[in-house]
């Protein structure tokens, strides 16, 4: 991502026209983050460094303001994203029971990316497809209604393929 | 697309729409393009229909909509003009859709909605049990049009409501519109619109803005979210109702980031708008201006709070602090400006109100919660999906008439509603009117809408166990009654729900949950204790079973109960020695017991009998030995 270049203003939208310049940088922060994950899947140092000279914003705020939200990462992830929701309804409908079998599955636990970056497990609280409970993601697709015979398509695909689940 | 520079040309353009657009008579498909329908395949059945029907020749117009609600029969869709509803359609059954009901206008019999495989088909969407009862408003344009065709919008009589107000009203009207209509905020308290407007009205500033909370971070809720994506425009035009009324203008929709297709869609209705004019500077060239932009979240459900939003779109952590000042008030909203937040579906309430009238909209729902409310049902009831009510509907007839009734012939146990911050509600509060103030009063909570149905098989205190491991992961850790407090509930829950409860810890958990309710900042940790307080009022008995008796009835929580084998029952296919990994499960020659020493109560062996031979009793290992 090309940092030095960002354009405050026009990332900020009209908006900018009313606010000061320091609360412009401010707020395109975690808009350029999001961007700069987007791209790299994860947020690198040397960029965060990068950016924060370019947003005159310390290092150390902008890893504050990062480390608050789930969705900010700063180690590199997996090839295949999987999601396991725990939302109210997928609980209730049994995903425990999948988060289970994927972390024995693929030895590694919520949260956690496999050594070989093949996989990154995560939980999220709800994808709003509740009414297909259990429902796992799997980079950008949806899996509904996930028993034990999906369960174990999803980890034979996982294995074998490696740009799969983009269904 | 040319901008519309006045009032007349917008509703000359609009009659144009309406003659042009869904044409009365034409075989159309509208078909579900919501995110769970297209998980189970919509897009194959449309390229197949599509295919078919210029195999044979004809013309059939493919309506991608917006969810349709019925999530769990998808792919669903109606065909036109006969009504007919189809649920779970395959690419395969694309030939007959084609040949059957658009060649020879008959049903595709085996698409039907049946309520189970004896009853009768239904044809007519409006038919079906889980339809019947619903009144759609805020929903009303999900299903209807493509939400990626600003012209389908306009074509269904959208942004009427926008240059009614602009043509014909001032500002102060659309106010007193939407405050006599006593519209109150879906997004969880029930706060009413019209207050919360003039409030931010009245502020002297002359910079004002307009903020929609599309972040939904509770657990089992859906509702904004098929708003965004399935009827971006009349969020916005709800969004430029409040603008106009209160004299703001700029605005931003906050979605959480979870939403992609929420994201793309609200940007893309946006261009749309901006580039016909409805958008942007001298609206429809009536000199009214209005610019709106989308910020995403990034994961933290405490940036749906209202203070904690604004702090994450200005480029903070999402910290609540406390109010006054309030949003509406200056230095209290976005960078200081007042700025007047709601949820999405009480913004897309809005333009229903202005175009029919608050006296229509007084005459939906109870007297003190006029209106419908969306609810995501869910849980395990036969159909689930989302469903939009009017207010003061019982939970029996959402549940039992919309829901179909409990899966699997199971008994119903309790009704979670409100999410993290709502209660569960047993058996005799079925009856109840479901509107702001009766729950409230029997301890749950309307929330933002989610509605989660447990049967016997669920244990209420592993559900209260789960909204607390919710709430503790979710605290943002400002201030120690909610961070320590959650914190401290939610160990005391699973020392119970393993087995080490002691009777103490009853009254321990009451006691904190009040101190938690009382002392916390923001509504996250004021409203953290209500699902084990309910629980506890409602189900103490189950708390006291697992504490006294080391008992799950719900047999959820693993590590109570002694486990047994019924040789009665059990008819040795050995499936439970397998599951045991603990070797806990001893086999004789004509016998499989399991040895109370080793047993872990780790329920292996109970989900693995094929019938149900191994039984989970009262009481403690010592006393199954005797
Ligand atoms: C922890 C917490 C989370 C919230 N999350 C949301 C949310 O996701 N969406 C929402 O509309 N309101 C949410 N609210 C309520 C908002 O603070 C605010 O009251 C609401 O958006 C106002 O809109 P309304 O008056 O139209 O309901 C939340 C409140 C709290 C305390
Ligand atoms: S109540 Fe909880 S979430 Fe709210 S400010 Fe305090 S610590 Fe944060
Ligand atoms: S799994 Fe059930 S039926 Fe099979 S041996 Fe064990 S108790 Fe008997
Ligand atoms: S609870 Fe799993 S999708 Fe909503």
């Amino acid at each position: 991502m090309d940092i030095e270049n960002i354009n405050i203003k026009s990332s900020i939208g009209v908006i900018g026209g009313i606010i000061t310049s320091s609360e412009s940088r401010r707020g395109i922060l975690i808009p350029t983050l999001h961007k700069m994950q987007l791209e790299n899947g994860y947020l690198p140092e040397d960029l965060l460094r990068l950016l924060s000279k370019k947003l005159s914003i310390p290092l150390a705020e902008i890893y504050s303001v990062a480390s608050f939200y789930k969705q900010f990462h700063f180690t590199p992830r997996g090839k295949n994203i999987v999601r396991v929701c725990t939302g109210t309804a997928c609980h209730v409908r049994g995903s425990a029971k999948v988060v289970d079998a994927l972390q024995n599955r693929f030895n590694v636990k919520a949260g956690e990316t496999t050594e070989d970056l093949k996989l990154t497990l995560e939980t999220v609280g709800c994808v709003g497809c509740c009414g297909l409970a259990p429902v796992v993601t799997v980079n950008e697709g949806v899996v509904g209604a996930v028993g034990p015979k999906k369960l174990k398509g999803l980890i034979h695909d996982i294995e074998e393929g490696d740009d799969n689940g983009k269904s | 697309m040319e901008k519309v520079n006045s009032l007349e040309a917008f509703k000359n353009l609009q009659l144009l729409l309406k003659e042009e657009t869904f044409k009365e008579g034409v075989p159309r498909l509208r078909t579900c393009t919501g995110t769970a329908c297209m998980a189970t395949g919509a897009q194959s059945v449309i390229n197949k229909v599509e295919e078919e029907a210029a195999h044979s020749g004809k013309h059939i117009d493919i309506v991608k909509t917006g969810c349709q609600g019925f999530c769990q029969q998808g792919p669903v869709m109606k065909a036109e003009p006969y009504g007919y509803y189809y649920k779970q359609v395959r690419a395969a059954d694309a030939h007959d859709i084609v040949g059957t009901t658009f060649s020879a206008g008959f049903p595709v019999r085996n698409l039907l909605y049946r309520d189970n495989i004896l009853s009768e088909p239904k044809e007519i969407m409006e038919t079906l049990p889980f339809y019947k009862k619903q009144m759609r408003v805020a929903l009303h344009n999900n299903g209807l049009i493509d939400p990626r065709n600003i012209n389908h919008y306009i074509a269904v009589g959208g942004y009427t409501a926008l240059v009614k107000a602009l043509e014909t009203m001032t500002p102060e009207q659309v106010l007193d519109e939407v405050d006599k209509a006593n519209l109150r905020g879906r997004g969880g308290a029930g706060f009413p619109a019209g207050e919360k407007w003039k409030h931010t009205k009245k502020a002297k500033s002359k910079i004002k803005l307009v903020i929609a909370n599309g972040d939904e971070g509770d657990p089992g809720a859906f509702m904004d979210r098929s708003i965004m994506e399935g009827d971006p425009h009349g969020l916005i035009e709800g969004m430029l109702l409040c603008a106009y009324a209160i004299d703001a203008q700029y605005g931003f929709v906050y979605v959480r980031h979870e939403y992609p297709l929420a994201v793309v869609h609200l940007k893309l209705a946006i261009k749309q708008a901006e580039e016909m004019g409805l958008l942007g500077n001298n609206i429809l060239g009536t000199g009214f201006s209005f610019t709106l932009d989308v910020r995403e979240g990034a994961g933290a459900f405490v940036c749906g709070e209202s203070t904690a939003l604004i702090a994450s779109m200005e480029g903070e952590r999402g910290f609540p602090r406390p109010r006054p000042p309030r949003l509406s008030d200056i230095g209290g909203g976005a960078w200081g400006y007042p700025s007047n937040l709601n949820n999405i579906e009480t913004f897309a309430c809005v333009p229903h109100i202005i175009s029919r009238g608050a006296d229509w909209f007084k005459s939906i729902g109870t007297e003190n919660s006029p209106g419908t409310k969306v609810f995501a049902l869910t849980g395990k009831v036969k159909n689930t999906g989302l469903v939009e009510v009017p207010m003061g509907i019982t939970l029996r007839e959402i549940i039992f008439e919309i829901g179909g009734g409990i899966l699997d012939g199971k008994k119903f146990k309790a009704v979670q509603t409100g999410g993290p911050s709502g209660g569960c509600l047993p058996e005799e509060y079925l009856d109840l009117s479901v509107d702001f103030d009766s729950l409230r009063k029997v301890g749950s909570m309307m929330g933002s809408g989610g509605m989660v149905v447990m049967d016997e098989e669920t244990c209420v205190v592993d559900v209260a166990k789960f909204f607390l491991s919710f709430t503790k992961e979710e605290s943002c850790g400002k201030c120690p009654p909610c961070r320590i407090g959650t914190y401290q509930m939610l160990e005391i829950l699973k020392k119970i729900t393993s087995g080490h409860g002691e009777p103490s810890d009853l009254d321990n958990l009451e006691q904190i949950c009040r101190k938690v309710q009382k002392g916390s900042l923001c509504g996250l940790g004021q409203s953290a204790p209500n699902p084990i307080l309910s629980t506890l009022k409602y189900f103490r008995e189950e708390y006291e079973e697992h504490v006294h008796d080391k008992y799950c009835r719900a047999k959820v929580c693993s590590g109570l109960g002694t486990y047994s084998i019924d040789h009665s029952e059990c008819f040795l296919c050995g499936l439970c020695k397998q599951a045991c990994a603990f070797g806990a499960v001893k086999e004789t020659r004509r016998s499989f017991f399991i040895d109370q020493d080793m047993c872990t109560k780790c329920k292996s062996c109970y989900m693995a009998c094929p019938i149900g031979a191994v039984k989970v009793g009262k009481g403690t290992a010592k006393a199954a030995r005797k």
